[in-house]
């Protein structure tokens, strides 16, 4: 196996930071919140409030879910088009309220079925890009595992964007980008060498601008120690972010997407 | 078992190549959606299908005749091409080839133009150009039509055929969906009209970016319109999907199209759109009773 499909591996392993570990540790008083108003309520897109160092934010995120369940009930994080419009009705509320939004991406990419196709995913999805482009209120995503295609993306609309070490960040899984261009799934891991989706790669590629240590010289990092870390930048991007005027932050945040 | 059976005789096929009737190549077309042989001067300067009225797939400059005022046309960044931001191999040999054949620089044109004498900023996508896929280049080009366009305060009309994202470009193809959407959002913040025209085929991040965000989205009969592709959807749930999975028809039906218009009546529904947006009040004055 090569290095970069490796991290692949990593990135996609069930045991990593997840969001449930954010909402119970990172956030204080989580509540969760749930539905899209339209539909239904997605398990795949979770979201809430709560407060981090004091500050209330609201906080959304993929859930792939621990147990086999779980996972069926979510989809393994891959959202249907109620999952971004249920993200979109917290996020609007979140910009009401002057709240700073924390997303936390894990996901292999939209939900690909029929009734995701019936129910609209292509408009949930740019919908939600264009409303994030335009928020008043800081957006900050993480990628805690996979960040995959449009549906990573429509979370990833922020005013930065941070990478855990070992998560990934792609147009397409590797599988897909190889059925796509070779008709051949199976190289995969040719793909993954060629698509420069490592948190190193991407910094280095300025699509990025923080990666999130996930080990300190051969050791791994417990989680107590990752989410003490991260509640402290965070909470130092957020006093940061919130100082800018609101046309600033809406300015940048465009010109971040404009530089690409 | 007639494969077998023993004959008497053998037939020998008469020569019809010499006096006989011969059909010259590319006389009779196929038509992608009702499967039959077209005689191709039925198809008529708009490529319909006589048939099933499917709207062939043509080259955005075919479009722009079909559509616009003549020579009304006055193209933007008609120098940008695409790079190879991720040194994909093979890339730039590729593209030069397309370019070649296609006599495009990328996969969709941009610029201004007038429908029935009203201005508007136009791009038109072509599914020739690697099946129209979107890379950096065709995010810029997009993203300067719609900031150009509110600068100018210029309504957009957007012809989309798009396959999805460009491969090769990996992660900065992605980034195009969110940098044309942010694009849109300060062309419609500024109360500025964006009629989107769906034609066959619009997939992918092209349908989850700036397909979706039109005030108005029109699209062209049996034109297929959706995110995912119909092949990664069959092997996620393991079944076939029925023949009007995706059809523009049933996109509609579902709630995301305003309305299906043939091809010889898109310029007179564009321009009477435009008309609407750009002259709202063409009501009788006050003095006009006196």
């Amino acid at each position: 196996m090569s290095n970069v499909m490796e991290t692949v591996s990593l990135a996609r392993k069930t045991d990593r930071l997840n969001i449930q570990d954010i909402t119970s540790t990172l956030i204080e008083d989580f509540i969760e919140l749930h539905g899209d108003r339209l539909y239904k309520d997605d398990q795949a897109i979770m979201g809430g409030i709560g407060r981090l160092n004091g500050r209330a934010v609201t906080v959304i995120g993929n859930k792939k879910g621990t147990t086999l369940e779980e996972n069926m009930a979510s989809n393994f994080g891959s959202a249907h088009p109620e999952g971004y419009r249920k993200s979109l009705r917290l996020m609007k509320q979140a910009e009401k309220f002057n709240r700073p939004i924390l997303n936390f991406i894990n996901t292999s990419g939209a939900y690909c079925g029929v009734e995701a196709e019936e129910r609209g995913q292509g408009e949930a999805i740019a919908r939600n890009l264009l409303e994030m482009s335009d928020l008043k209120v800081p957006v900050l995503a993480i990628i805690l595992g996979e960040g995959g295609s449009g549906g990573a993306l429509a979370l990833a609309l922020a005013d930065e964007v941070w990478m855990m070490e070992y998560s990934i960040y792609s147009i397409l899984s590797p599988e897909g980008f190889a059925s796509i261009l070779w008709k051949d799934a199976k190289r995969a891991s040719d793909a993954a060498e060629l698509m420069k989706l490592t948190s190193k790669d991407l910094k280095d590629l300025d699509v990025i601008e923080h990666v999130i240590p996930e080990t300190e010289g051969e050791e791994w990092l417990t989680k107590e120690v990752i989410i003490d870390r991260l509640k402290k930048d965070i909470d130092v991007k957020l006093q940061e972010l919130t100082r800018l005027s609101k046309d600033d932050l809406v300015k940048n945040r465009y010109e971040r997407f404009r530089k690409f | 078992m007639r494969l077998f059976k023993k004959r008497p005789y053998i037939s020998i096929q008469k020569s019809t190549s010499q006096n006989g009737p011969s059909v010259p190549d590319g006389m009779f077309e196929k038509c992608p959606s009702c499967k039959q042989s077209v005689y191709v001067k039925a198809l008529g300067q708009e490529r319909i299908c006589p048939n099933c009225h499917y709207a062939f797939r043509i080259r955005a400059q075919e479009r722009l005749a079909l559509t616009i005022d003549p020579k009304s046309f006055n193209e933007w960044d008609e120098m940008s091409q695409p790079k190879n931001p991720l040194d994909f191999p093979d890339y730039e040999e590729k593209i030069k080839n397309v370019q070649i054949s296609t006599g495009l620089r990328e996969a969709v044109l941009t610029g201004q133009a007038s429908f029935n004498g009203l201005d508007a900023a136009i791009g038109i996508m072509d599914s020739h150009f690697i099946m129209g896929s979107m890379g950096q280049a065709v995010g810029e080009k997009i993203t300067r039509l719609f900031e150009k366009a509110t600068e100018h305060s210029l309504p957009v009309v957007l012809f989309t055929a798009s396959g999805g994202a460009r491969m090769q470009e990996g992660i900065f193809s992605l980034m195009q969906m969110a940098k044309t959407s942010a694009a849109i959002k300060k062309h419609s913040e500024k109360g500025l009209f964006y009629l989107t025209v769906l034609t066959d085929p619009t997939t992918g991040g092209v349908t989850a970016s700036f397909a979706m965000l039109g005030d108005i989205i029109l699209a062209e009969p049996g034109a297929l319109v959706g995110f995912a592709g119909k092949r990664v959807i069959e092997q996620t749930i393991n079944e076939s999907l029925p023949e009007d999975f995706q059809l523009a028809e049933t996109v509609l039906k579902n709630g995301f199209i305003d309305q299906i218009v043939e091809r010889e009546h898109l310029r007179s529904v564009i321009s009477q759109l435009l008309d609407m947006h750009v002259a709202p009040d063409r009501s009788a004055k006050e003095g006009d009773y006196e």
